[in-house]
Formats: C-alpha cells, structure tokens, sequence
C-alpha cells in the first residue's frame, strides 16, 4: 500500500506547477507535504486523486493508479472547504459516506462517535451555514474520514482553529494512523509537521528541496541552534567565526552555527565574561530548515 | 467477471444516491411546494372560467353583453321599423326594438339620459336604399350594431327582391350561403377539420414543452453552480465520476418535473371532472381531444424527453463554468435564446407547418424537440421523419453529455469572475488526459 509518486511533472499551458516530482510515502506512515504557496501543493494532491491527470510520470498507490475504481479507500479534505451550506449536518455526512460506499447505518453510528469526540453533538441537526467557520472545519473533516479510508489527504487541515480544536484534530489524526490509514497533509505550520510526522517532503516551484526522515532531514541540515542568555551584551557574537545568523532575544541571543563544534568554541569566548544564565545547544526546527531552503531560493 | 459486477453495483449505487438526493432536496423545498401548488390553482380557475366568470356576470344586466339592450328606432316613413322589429328578433333576441313617434330631440335626451341604450334613426330613400345613424352612449363593439346593421341590409334586400318581383323561391336563391370546403393536394395536409382538432393539443403540448425545458434546464445549472460554489464539488468529482454526477441529477430532476406535470394533469382532468362550465364551445372547442391524439401525445412524451434531456445536458455543463450562482443567469442566455427561437418556430409552425424553414429547422437538434412535434401533431408526415429528428437529437444529446463531462471534471476545479467560453477551453485542458 505504499504510494509511489514517480518523475511527476504538471503543466498548466506553459507554467509549470510541478516539476519532475518523486516520493515515496510509505504504508500507515504520516507524511508531511510543506511549501509555500503556489508551490504546488494542491497541484500534488489532485493528481494523487485523479482528479487532474500528470502531464508526465505516474502516480500509484499500490501498483494502482488511483480513480473511481478505488476512491472508497480515499479520504480528502480539500484546501477550499466545502459543503452544501443547505443541508443539515447529518444529511450530509451520511450522504458523502454512501457515495464513497459505506452503509448508511454505520455512517451513522460513526457519525455520532465524531461528533462526540469533537465535542459537538449538538450540530447534528444544524445546517451547515449556521455554523461557525472553526465548527465546519470539524465537520469537513469528518466528511473525509468517516468512511475509514486506507489513503487520506489532508490539505491545511489545522487553518483557521484554535489551539484547542487543533489538539483534538492531532489527536484524531494520530489515532487514525494508528488504526492502518496513510495520512499526507500540508501545511504551513511547521510546528505541526514536526510534531505529527516521520517524513515530510518541502516542495518549492514544483520542486522537492528537502525530502525525508524528520530526523535525518535534520541531521543532514549540520546547522545547530544556540541559545545563550547573559546578563552581558553578547552581539558582538554575529561576526564569530562560523555563526550563519543571530536573532536578539530578550535576554540575550540565539544564534545559528555551522555545527556543533562552534558552540564549544563560543563557549570558552564567553567564559569569565560575566553571568551567563543560558548556554543550550538545539537542533534547528523545521521552520528554520524551510525559511533557509525556501528562503534561499527566493533570493 | 465478479470484479465487473460489483463495479457495475457500485456505479448504480452511486446514481442512485445522487438522483434520490437530487429528487428529494428540491420536492421538500418550500419554492417547490408553492409553485406547484400556485400553478394547480390556477389550472382549477382556468377550467372553470366560465362558471366564474358568470357568477360575476349574472348581476350586471345594463352593460351586460346585449341583455335587455333596448333601442329607440326613429323611423319618420315607419316602413322599415316594423320590418326591423321582426328581423332582429331571429339576429339577436336580446335587442329590443322600440318604434316611438316622439321627436329626435326628445329621443336623443332619453338615450342620454340612460333610458334607452341607443337610438337608431332610420329612413328608407327613393332608390330603395335605407341608412341609418345608429347613436349610443359609447361605442363599445358589443356586437349590437353590427347586429342592427345585418337585420337592415337583408330589409333592404328583401324590399329590392319585392321591387323586382322576385318569387319567394328565388329570393330564398339569392340569399342561400355559399358551400365552401377546402381540401388540398397535398397528402400530407390534414382535413381542416382534423388541422383544428390537432391544432389545440399541439398547441397544449409545444407550451409544455417549452415552459418545463426552460424551468428544469435552469434548476439544473443551478445545482451545479450551487455545488461548485459551495466548493463541495472538489469532494463529489473525487468521489464519482462527472458523467454520472451530471445524468444522475438531470434524471433526478426530471423525475421531480414529471411529478409536478402529473400532478398538474391530475389536478386539470378532475377540475374538469367537476367543472360546472360546458365541453362544448368556448375554449374547449379549441381542445377536442380524440381520433389522432393518442399518437400525438405519444409523440409529445418523446420530444418532451429528448428536448429536456438535450437542455438540461447542455445546462449542466454551462453551470459547471461558473463559479457564482449569480452568474448562471448570463451563461444560460445563449440557451434560452435557443429555446425561446424553437417556440416562436412551433408557434409560427402551428399556422403554416409546410413552410420550407419549418421543415428544415424540425432536424436540427436543438429546434426539433418543439419544431419536429409541431409537424408530426399537425400533419400527416412519415413516421422516417420524426425518426430521423429523434435519432440526431440523441446523438446530440450524447455528443453535448460527452463533452459536457470532459469540461465538468475541469471546470469544477476552475475558479474565476468571468465565464466566458475562454473558460471552456481552459476547462478542457485542465481534464485532458495527457498522454
């Protein structure tokens, strides 16, 4: 059940969307799909679903490639959320269900656990335009994992929540890997990516730049983070030998190193200077990666 | 095999939930509900038009048409008055002809005044030639002068016949009406009798046709374009193929207006059941439904289908383009142009179905729901011809429902202000399998 995207490259006329694109996502893995916009992101998504057709290359899950044969197994939560505002919540859910080919009692019976979890079981018999922007969300998302599919793509599943509900969408998220599905989601919080999954791919210009293990795309980064707070001026520290970028904190300085050998070398410069309440050696989180590599291709 | 037939299961459930949704959402809408039950209303006022129409009439006796309408006659020689007295007794029993020997200035007050209705002031000349000046209140056509003036042209042919010496044999010559038939060579013309018969269910059916091909179609497009504003599109085109989405809600409305026309029918037929207005004349000399109807209303049923699922294709696909429902209304133009050209083409066939335009237009596809039906209801052609008509719509039908698919998948995905037939095209490239 792996999904294979192989050589993809998407032309709309003469712009190119997405340029000779290859992953592997593997089996009930959680994949993280990051870039900034127009990046290509949705491009990606919909050519997994079939809904637009590669102009090169293939996409399969499988060995499959994927369509109406198997879209019972695909669960989506498009970037542009919609639903029948019309329409009663319950209606609704139970009606996407049966077009992606659940029956109608289990639809509703898995219903009523989500809408528990989520803590609104009140909206069952609410119309969707009378909910809030926040609750539809919840709602949406339902939509696109009731019918317990093995493939579910997310696109920005997190915007536009508060802390609280992104919590309890994490939560969901996490359990529904657990239960077998394959997740890929995108999104711009990086924070969430870092938490949520063990590989993740940034697309730029319909490009794959980082593409990976979290961990090891970390690793691989070499570039450390270090945070140093002092009771002393410490911004002398910019033009040290080997430190790539310093940020002013509040009480004192974080600042981006070759590696990690540096932070020694720092350390014994600062030494006997005075109180230092903050020396700590971090590695660089996923934001950092993505204003570097995203950032740098910018420039 | 086995993977066939759950495919085959699977695509029907699909189609079935679509059209069961399609059906379901719009008969339990208010809008829906209102509007067949206005219509049916009015069906019941219409066929008991003239019951209603009486019950107001019966009290107003003075402008009633011609009942009691009393009229002076001012006649100096009195030779014609009386002559006129019994003439326009078999003219028109309501006119009442009084001869009075008061004074015209007299008479012309008591006119004014509302005593008479009108005052006729008659005399008869030398030659043998009487004129008359008829004076009235008004001069509403209420058919009463015309009347007076029948009565005293054949007064005035009869004195002439006495004049002559005419016997009463050969005057009855001189007045016997005309025997005037028409017929034609034309074997594909239908008796008069038959034209006049079939002309009143065509006329029926064509209005039909039209009003129901132009609601439906646009309750379509309005679906789709509601769909695709909602943006809950991108998750129905993910989930079921386009093609399938775009029949299963055209049948489904098509159901629903099946619904409503039968209820409509229903509603008319027991109307007329319980009608206390006569079958005979008025307009219901217009409707006389029997010998070729049958055949007419089959046909009826066909081009109804055809004309309704070529429009409703057509709507679908244009309601994919748009990303607003406010829009629909400007992409729908072109098509309600089309529509509202082959009614005027089935009306204008009604008085002429051999013209040589009506013929041709009755093949195109998009005229021949309305146009082919005017010719089959009103002449005696080939069943080859309504065939034809009938096989080039299908086949437009399948053409527009092919292409139509391809610019939905695309179009679903495309958002803009405009939406215009550069869109199209954008459509298509965005659903082009590329190889």
């Amino acid at each position: 059940m792996t999904l294979h995207i192989n050589q993809v490259t998407k032309r709309f006329g003469g712009h190119l969307a997405v340029d000779k694109l290859s992953l592997t996502i593997p089996e009930k893995s959680m994949f993280g799909f990051l870039g900034a916009n127009g990046a290509g992101k949705t491009t990606t998504f919909r050519m997994m679903l079939g809904l637009l057709d590669a102009s090169e290359g293939k996409i399969t899950w499988n060995g499959q490639s994927i369509g109406y044969h198997n879209s019972n197994n695909v669960g989506y939560l498009p970037e542009e959320r919609g639903l029948y505002p019309k329409m009663k919540v319950k209606n609704q859910i139970i009606y996407l269900a049966r077009l992606r080919g659940m029956d109608k009692k289990e639809a509703e019976k898995e219903l009523i656990y989500w809408l528990d979890r989520f803590k609104v079981p009140e909206y069952e018999n609410k119309r969707v335009e009378e909910l809030s922007k926040g609750n539809q969300q919840k709602i949406q998302f339902i939509a696109a994992i009731l019918h317990k599919p093995e493939l579910i793509i997310l696109d920005e599943p997190f915007s536009g929540l508060d802390p609280v509900n992104v919590e309890l969408l994490k939560d969901a998220v996490r359990d529904i890997q657990q239960r077998g599905a394959t997740i890929i989601f995108s999104s711009h919080r990086m924070e969430h990516v870092e938490e949520l999954c063990e590989s993740l791919c940034i697309i730029h210009k319909g490009k794959p730049i980082v593409d990976g293990g979290l961990r090891e795309i970390k690793r691989s980064f070499g570039k450390k983070n270090l945070l140093i707070d002092a009771d002393f001026d410490l911004t002398y520290l910019h033009s040290f030998p080997d430190v790539v970028k310093m940020k002013k904190r509040m009480d004192g300085v974080e600042l981006q190193i070759k590696n990690e050998e540096v932070s020694q070398a720092i350390l014994r410069e600062i030494s006997g200077k005075g109180f230092i309440r903050q020396f700590s050696l971090e590695e660089p989180s996923l934001n950092d990666i993505f204003i570097e590599k995203v950032g740098a291709s910018f420039e | 095999m086995i993977f066939l037939s759950r495919k085959w299961v699977l695509l029907l459930n699909r189609f079935g939930l679509i059209l069961a949704k399609t059906y379901g959402e719009k008969f339990k809408s208010k809008a829906f509900l209102i509007t067949t039950i206005i219509f049916a209303l009015s069906i019941i006022v219409g066929t008991n038009f003239q019951t209603i129409m009486d019950s107001f009439g019966s009290d107003d006796g003075e402008s009633g048409s011609g009942e009691g309408w009393t009229v002076a006659v001012y006649d100096e020689e009195g030779s014609v008055a009386a002559a006129l007295e019994q003439q326009i007794h078999i003219v028109n029993q309501n006119i009442t002809i009084e001869n009075s020997d008061k004074e015209l200035e007299e008479l012309e007050r008591q006119v004014e005044a509302g005593e008479y209705d009108a005052l006729l002031t008659v005399s008869l000349q030398d030659s043998g030639k009487i004129s008359a000046n008829y004076l009235s209140e008004s001069l509403s056509t209420n058919g009463n002068s015309a009347d007076l003036q029948l009565s005293l042209q054949t007064i005035q042919s009869n004195l002439a016949a006495a004049k002559l010496n005419l016997s009463a044999d050969e005057l009855a010559t001189l007045n016997m009406p005309v025997a005037f038939e028409q017929s034609s060579f034309l074997e594909t013309a239908k008796s008069e009798e038959e034209l006049n018969e079939a002309r009143g269910l065509v006329y029926i059916m064509i209005f039909v046709i039209y009003m129901s091909v132009l609601i439906y179609s646009l309750m379509i497009a309005t679906e789709v374009a509601t769909e695709k504003s909602s943006r809950v599109m991108e998750i129905l085109v993910s989930s079921v193929p386009p093609i399938q989405q775009i029949f299963a809600k055209i049948v489904g409305i098509g159901l629903l207006g099946l619904t409503q026309l039968a209820f409509w029918a229903i509603t008319g037929f027991i109307s007329i059941r319980f009608s206390r207005d006569s079958l005979e004349g008025g307009i219901y000399s217009l409707f006389d439904f029997s010998a070729n109807s049958i055949e007419t209303i089959s046909f009826g049923i066909i081009f109804f289908l055809l004309g309704y699922f070529l429009f409703a294709t057509l709507a679908a696909f244009l309601g994919s383009l748009v990303s607003r429902t406010e829009d629909i209304q400007q992409m729908m133009m072109p098509v309600n142009l089309l529509i509202i050209a082959g009614a005027m083409l089935a009306f204008y066939g009604l008085a002429d179905p051999e013209a040589n335009f009506i013929t041709i237009t009755s093949y195109i596809p998009f005229f021949s729901p309305l146009v082919m039906f005017t010719r089959v209801g009103m002449l005696n052609i080939p069943l080859w011809e309504p065939m034809v008509a009938i096989a080039l719509t299908l086949a437009a039908i399948f053409i527009i429902g092919w292409f139509g698919a391809k610019v939905y998948r695309g179009g679903v995905l495309m958002y803009g202000n405009s939406s215009s037939f550069k869109d199209m095209k954008k459509a298509l490239i965005l659903s082009k399998k590329e190889k």
